[in-house]
């Protein structure tokens, strides 16, 4: 997904004056292109993620489209009031870009990790969330999202679904219709939810764009009102979209996902995906589970 | 100054609201750069060639709005309004809401920053427009004003100054030291001035720098201008009582 968002900004470079890409001290021999050719608008900016936030808002205010691209704790959690304020409060366009969330640098330990970023996110009004599950589809995302005047996170992550789908920038994508549950699948989860998904009676939601939620699609697609929810990162981030979609009243919503906690093993993704239950076993039980309680 | 300061506390007293000794702090600076450095346009407010002024220290917004006003930002009759429902004079700053407002700022350590992302900005468009943003001696205790600082240097942003409100909030908290040899020692030009006086003021302003940013450090009184208030504590945050006021009023006269 990584190449792919070097590709895509080197394509937006070519037809868009207005695109300015702040680093945060990554990624800097992947944009070394960029860097040649646009040496007035790239910029390995340092590790100061506040102030690049900061000045980042100040190049949007001029009529700029700020990329600040960094690893996920750093661009969310440590500059989140520059977020909160700099951006969304005063309605400025801009896209911020991580790596690493949830646990992609699972060796690197709790520091690296970034878990919380869409619950966190979540709670910022006019905030976009993209979270793409195929490089194709953070292109396609991309270029839907970057210039529409709003801020936007882009969550690219090292796995991806082995194939992309045609999704819309705000749209869920029905990719089955079934009676007895309804099962959200985010990003990079696709493919694990589909394989647990095989020969059951259920409807499959994919979602790439958690903000705007695409509330209809929830709506008209869970008469069984069961939910299944499979994110991730910390469960249960949708839940008050899930809950605004189709109300209170005899809802049954189950997670898959991180639980929320600090995850202090190392190792790798798929590592910490097998310990905490984020596998295609682990989904099918709790569909069974949902559909026959 | 009489009379904006006899505004400003007014304002303040009808509302029950407002950060009337860091107004006063800031006012001299903010009348030499509107009367006689900035290149403004009060009709026009968003013009592609105005200088940019961002009051990083939102909470000093009455001294600021007395002084857009005064230049025809806004009507003057709006000042009553300060601090109610449906005002679009808060007790911070709203840059979608107040005419000649360029950024939102209250929470410190925010403005300068985007101050330097505006300068940077102007450089790319290669505009002579230049960028002045005051922050407070007390906001010098955030980090992101430090790495502000450090972004400016790094990208010979001469086009954009800070003013230093050096008014001595951060004395009970944190010894923030001296301010001018700290920014020259991040690589910017600086100076240190009386912040009350006015051709200083100008002087300090009136040039730009060859190839760095320029740190004025401007010595100056909470309260300014209000004895009662002349840096005591405790009118950081309150309005005067109608009793107080009238002797206020009277001092001013």
């Amino acid at each position: 997904m990584r190449q792919q968002f070097v590709k895509t900004i080197e394509s937006v470079f070519e037809q868009d004056s207005r695109l300015v890409i702040l680093l945060g001290d990554i990624g800097v021999f992947g944009f070394r292109h960029v860097f040649e050719k646009y040496p007035q608008r790239s910029y390995n900016i340092g590790i100061l993620e506040q102030a690049t936030l900061g000045l980042a808002a100040g190049l949007s205010s001029e009529g700029f489209i700020p990329v600040v691209h960094t690893i996920a704790p750093f661009i969310v959690e440590r500059s989140l009031e520059q977020i909160k304020i700099d951006f969304c409060y005063q309605g400025l366009g801009g896209n911020f870009v991580s790596v690493g969330g949830s646990y992609d640098y699972a060796a690197l330990g709790c520091t690296h990790h970034c878990p919380g970023d869409i619950g966190i996110l979540k709670n910022v009004p006019g905030m976009q969330i993209v979270v793409p599950g195929h490089p194709k589809e953070f292109d396609r995302l991309f270029l839907q999202a970057y210039a529409n005047g709003r801020a936007t996170y882009f969550r690219l992550s090292e796995k991806g679904n082995s194939s992309p789908n045609s999704i819309e920038f705000g749209k869920a994508l029905i990719l089955k219709k079934g009676a007895k549950a309804t099962v959200i699948a985010v990003g990079p989860l696709l493919d694990d939810v589909i394989s647990a998904c095989v020969d059951m009676d259920v409807t499959i939601l994919y979602y790439t764009s958690l903000e705007p939620f695409d509330t209809q699609a929830l709506m008209q697609n869970c008469a069984s009102s069961k939910i299944l929810l499979c994110e991730p990162y910390y469960s249960g981030a949708l839940d008050y979209d899930v809950i605004k979609s189709v109300g209170l009243n005899s809802v049954k919503i189950e997670h898959v996902g991180v639980p929320h906690l600090f995850l202090t093993k190392y190792g790798n993704a798929q590592d910490h995906n097998y310990n905490i239950g984020l596998t295609p076993k682990n989904i099918r039980l709790k569909l069974e589970s949902l559909i026959n309680e | 100054m009489k009379k904006f300061i006899k505004e400003i506390i007014m304002v303040a007293a009808n509302t029950g609201e407002g950060h009337i000794p860091s107004a006063l702090s800031v006012l001299d600076i903010l009348w030499i750069l509107y009367d006689r450095v900035l290149n403004i346009y009060p009709r026009d407010p968003n013009h592609p060639d105005r200088d940019r002024f961002i009051l990083s220290k939102g909470h000093a917004s009455l001294g600021l709005y007395a002084i857009l006003s005064e230049k025809g930002f806004f009507d003057k009759s709006l000042m009553n309004t300060f601090g109610k429902y449906d005002s679009i004079l808060g007790g911070h700053l709203d840059r979608n809401k107040v005419p000649g407002v360029e950024a939102s700022t209250g929470s410190l350590g925010h403005g300068f920053p985007m101050g330097v992302g505006i300068a940077l900005a102007l450089k790319i468009k290669k505009s002579s427009s230049r960028v002045f943003t005051v922050i407070g001696d007390g906001e010098c205790n955030e980090g992101s004003v430090w790495e502000a600082a450090l972004l400016a240097a790094h990208h010979k942003l001469n086009n954009l100054i800070c003013i230093i409100d050096y008014n001595h909030s951060t004395d009970r908290a944190l010894n923030i030291g001296d301010l001018a040899i700290k920014f020259k020692a991040f690589g910017w030009m600086s100076c240190e001035i009386n912040g009350h006086d006015h051709e200083q003021i100008y002087n300090a302003l009136r040039d730009t720098p060859k190839d760095k940013p320029l740190a004025v450090v401007a010595n100056t009184i909470k309260g300014k201008g209000c004895k009662m208030m002349e840096n005591n504590p405790a009118w950081h945050h309150r309005s005067p009582t109608k009793d107080e006021l009238m002797r206020i009023l009277e001092s001013l006269e």
